[in-house]
């Protein structure tokens, strides 16, 4: 990387004489006129090689060598279980208890269930839209492991995991889907944009990255409450070619603001592959232009999330500072209810992907070698999680401004005289208000 | 090119180079239209004319504090402020009663390119008044986060040129933050600063008006404050930076609010209603002056309407109903600028009161351009002739 770079540099600075190369082009312009001599480049150069520009980085030094940076080290990927759910280094174990490790696996038995069920309503016609989480639900429950319920968060649309393990329940995800008049939401934005106040979500939206910047600046107001809190943005691979990944990331730097992005990287923005996304290497090596503490890590290893999400959150609230994670998985499920990723990629690419590294499978390997779970136990949780609107014109403003009331006027004067074009049997009793 | 624009603009504030305020002519007031009472000619210049000697000016202490909408602060002492200084008062009160209020933008460390928050960052702190990389987007997304976890974010876009970056923020997420939640969150702690309006020689980019863009936006609040006094008072918004260093009154050293969403009759009349808001009501009030001179008797309402969205409907049928005919004047463009919202409600609302068609003085559907400026903005000849005509209708 670049940081080993530069520290190389600054080692060699000191035997630069030593070059073959003619003084001319070893001493800069500036410095010409003090080193006449070989034997004064030396010392005069080593002082005279720290670059004093306003906007150099601390350490940075000339160099006469001309060379284009192009080659850099990949940023490798962490994990703590392999494939079959065995721990690589025992020190890397978080040693969760049985019990954290129960709530973690039944949210993301609970997720899968009602990604099924959810999924199936869209497809007969009782909710508008809907979009699963298959195959990411291990970077959701790392991450909601990890946090406090003090920590805010903002995602994307694909992190119900998240939402579920915190407390947002599943009846509270099919209220918001179907719009009824126990959402939240007063039933105004599509299914799957959840949000609560009470449990730290912002209510989620569809422009892609606008979380970011908010993120930050939920984070310097969390700093300057002096709380012991952070904020955590989810968003995937594509949103991050958005100009608000840059403005975030720069601005929670510049700002020291305690945040974590939180990129999910699953491979695919709808049917753009990620060689269409970008060509440097993933979203990870964007932290260190940002000078931000980064990490990589394997989104299918629950453990391997929960710990870095862990150490990343002490950084934040500790250092007050901003942390970049990358999270590799694998988008298992079409992009979402109106897409058929078959168009775009193979089917036993997804086939391959749910039989060999599913999160949930690998998790509970790890559960079945700790004696903590067993398929009967499987069946009978399934079974158990499987049996488990009228505010139009409100909060547009604080208060009704004049237009808006006479346009709610309108609106009922119209229902009025034609309640057959107005059915409002779907809605609650409730007038319009 | 963004670091060249700010720095085009401190160079002016800062050298002995003719600032905004004294280009505009502080100076020599007998340059102004209001002096041609005296008999010279207008003359058709590209900048704003006769802020100093302007009616809507409180020059005097008892003229300003007997403003019924100033009842408040009614034994406040006043001390002559012009816009900037009045913006930056306005700032520092917010800062002092509101513990979570912040101010952060381009420059706005140092006292910002038009000075309106010079001192704050030493008087508060740099960790409330703050610089931020140049990225609008990014400014008021952060304002959004702030704003969304309770606290008083208030952001500062250089110009309103450079708000568009920042316009998928504003109008699909500020605009929409509270509706699309049920109102689990809110984002009203937000305020977004922005110096709009002509300054003479901004050209493309340094003149703009967008209120427009903004208006069709539900869930955005816009005001035009024209005015220290106003400035003070509403404390926000699209400010017209020509006014920043020319338009200097008496202001209340106490801390007042005045309404959003009321409009101002700022001159009454019975022939006919003349509207408009920002840096656009002095143009309109020497047009106004010339025209009642040209036509003995013609008596011409003006109404400042201050507050874009939501506008005041009410007090702008009530003057049409009386006068029977209207005027609207705005600097933006004229095809899809505010007047032509403010024209089709009042042609719904007033039709049978109404004596002559509704008309719009407005800028040129061009981009706004340098060198042409006196051409292109809807300055006090384009206004004058347009009252005449409408009146000889």
């Amino acid at each position: 990387m670049m940081l080993a770079r530069l520290t190389t540099l600054v080692r060699t600075a000191p035997r630069v004489s030593q070059l073959p190369l003619p003084i001319s082009a070893r001493v800069p312009l500036l410095a010409r006129s003090k080193a006449t001599k070989a034997s004064d480049s030396a010392a005069t150069s080593l002082q005279d090689r720290h670059v004093s520009f306003p906007g150099a980085t601390f350490g940075s030094v000339f160099t006469e060598k001309m060379e284009f940076i192009s080659d850099y080290p990949t940023i490798p990927t962490y994990r703590v279980l392999d494939i079959e759910g065995k721990v690589i280094v025992e020190g890397q174990d978080p040693k969760l208890s049985k019990e954290e490790c129960m709530k973690i696996y039944r949210t993301m038995i609970s997720l899968n269930q009602m990604d099924m069920i959810m999924y199936e309503a869209q497809r007969q016609g009782r909710i508008s839209f809907y979009m699963t989480n298959y195959g990411e639900e291990g970077t959701h429950l790392g991450t909601a492991a990890a946090l406090t319920s003090d920590d805010v968060i903002f995602g994307q649309y694909r992190e119900a995991g998240a939402l579920l393990y915190r407390g947002f329940s599943v009846q509270q995800c099919m209220h918001q889907c179907y719009g009824n008049e126990n959402d939240l939401g007063k039933g105004r934005q599509m299914p799957v944009h959840y949000g609560s106040k009470a449990l730290n979500i912002q209510t989620i939206s569809s422009p892609l990255g606008t979380q970011l910047p908010q993120a930050a600046g939920s984070a310097y107001a969390l700093k300057r409450e002096g709380k012991d809190a952070c904020v955590v943005c989810f968003f995937g691979e594509g949103a991050a070619s958005e100009g608000d990944f840059h403005a975030a990331l720069n601005m929670a730097a510049t700002t020291e603001s305690p945040v974590i992005f939180f990129c999910r990287n699953n491979g695919y923005a709808i049917s753009t592959p990620a060689r269409e996304q970008y060509r440097g290497d993933g979203i990870a090596s964007r932290g260190h232009g940002y000078g931000m503490h980064t990490i990589r890590v394997d989104g299918n290893d629950v453990l391997a999330v929960y710990n870095v999400v862990k150490e990343a959150r002490r950084i934040a609230v500790e250092e007050q500072k901003p942390v970049l994670i990358e999270a590799l998985t694998y988008r298992v499920g079409h992009h979402s209810t109106s897409d058929d990723s078959s168009a775009y990629r193979p089917k036993k690419e997804v086939a391959d992907w749910m039989k060999q590294d599913a999160p949930i499978n690998r998790f509970r390997k790890y559960l079945e070698a700790k004696k903590w779970w067993s398929e009967d136990q499987e069946q009978a949780l399934r079974k158990e999680v499987q049996t488990a609107v009228s505010h139009l014109f409100t909060d547009v403003y604080d208060e009704l401004p004049w237009n808006l009331q006479e346009q709610k006027a309108k609106l009922d004067a119209l229902m009025a005289k034609y309640p057959e074009q107005y059915d409002t049997t779907g809605h609650a009793k409730t007038k319009l208000s | 090119m963004f670091v060249f624009r700010a720095s085009t603009f401190l160079s002016r504030s800062r050298s002995s180079v003719p600032s905004f305020g004294s280009r505009i002519g502080l100076q020599n007031p007998q340059r102004y239209f209001a002096s041609s009472a005296e008999g010279s000619p207008p003359p058709a210049e590209g900048f704003m004319q006769g802020v100093a000697t302007s009616k809507f000016i409180k020059q005097t202490k008892e003229q300003c504090l007997s403003h019924p909408e100033l009842a408040a602060v009614r034994n406040s002492e006043t001390v002559k402020m012009n816009y900037f200084t009045a913006v930056n008062d306005a700032l520092a009160t917010a800062l002092a009663t509101d513990e979570k209020a912040v101010i952060f933008g381009e420059d706005v460390g140092f006292g910002g390119v038009f000075r309106c928050t010079i001192g704050l960052a030493e008087k508060f702190g740099k960790d409330r008044v703050f610089n931020m990389p140049l990225t609008e987007q990014g400014i008021i997304g952060f304002g959004i986060g702030m704003a969304a976890v309770g606290h008083t974010p208030i952001a500062e876009i250089q110009f309103a040129d450079y708000v568009f970056p920042a316009f998928d923020q504003i109008v699909n997420e500020a605009a929409k933050y509270r509706y699309r939640s049920g109102n689990e969150f809110n984002v009203g702690g937000l305020t977004i600063r922005m110096p709009c309006n002509a300054v003479g020689h901004g050209a493309l980019y340094h003149s703009q008006s967008p209120e427009a863009y903004f208006a069709h936006t539900p869930g955005l609040k816009i005001v035009y404050p024209r005015s220290p006094i106003q400035a003070k008072g509403f404390c926000l918004r699209l400010f017209p930076k020509i006014l920043y260093r020319s338009a200097v009154e008496q202001v209340p050293v106490d801390d007042f609010v005045l309404p959003l969403g009321k409009a101002e009759v700022v001159k009454e009349g019975k022939d006919l209603t003349v509207v408009g808001w920002g840096a656009q009501l002095y143009v309109l009030e020497n047009a106004v002056n010339e025209a009642e001179k040209r036509m003995p008797g013609l008596s011409v309402e003006i109404i400042d309407l201050r507050s874009i969205l939501p506008w005041d409907r009410e007090t702008v049928e009530k003057s049409v109903n009386k006068t029977g005919r209207l005027l609207i004047a705005h600097e933006a463009p004229h095809t899809g600028g505010f007047g032509g919202e403010i024209a089709a409600t009042i042609q719904e609302r007033c039709f049978l009161k109404l004596e002559a068609p509704i008309s719009r003085v407005c800028g040129w559907d061009t981009p706004f351009p340098l060198v042409f400026e006196k051409f292109y903005i809807p300055g006090m000849i384009r206004c004058m002739d347009e009252i005449e005509k409408i009146m000889k209708y």
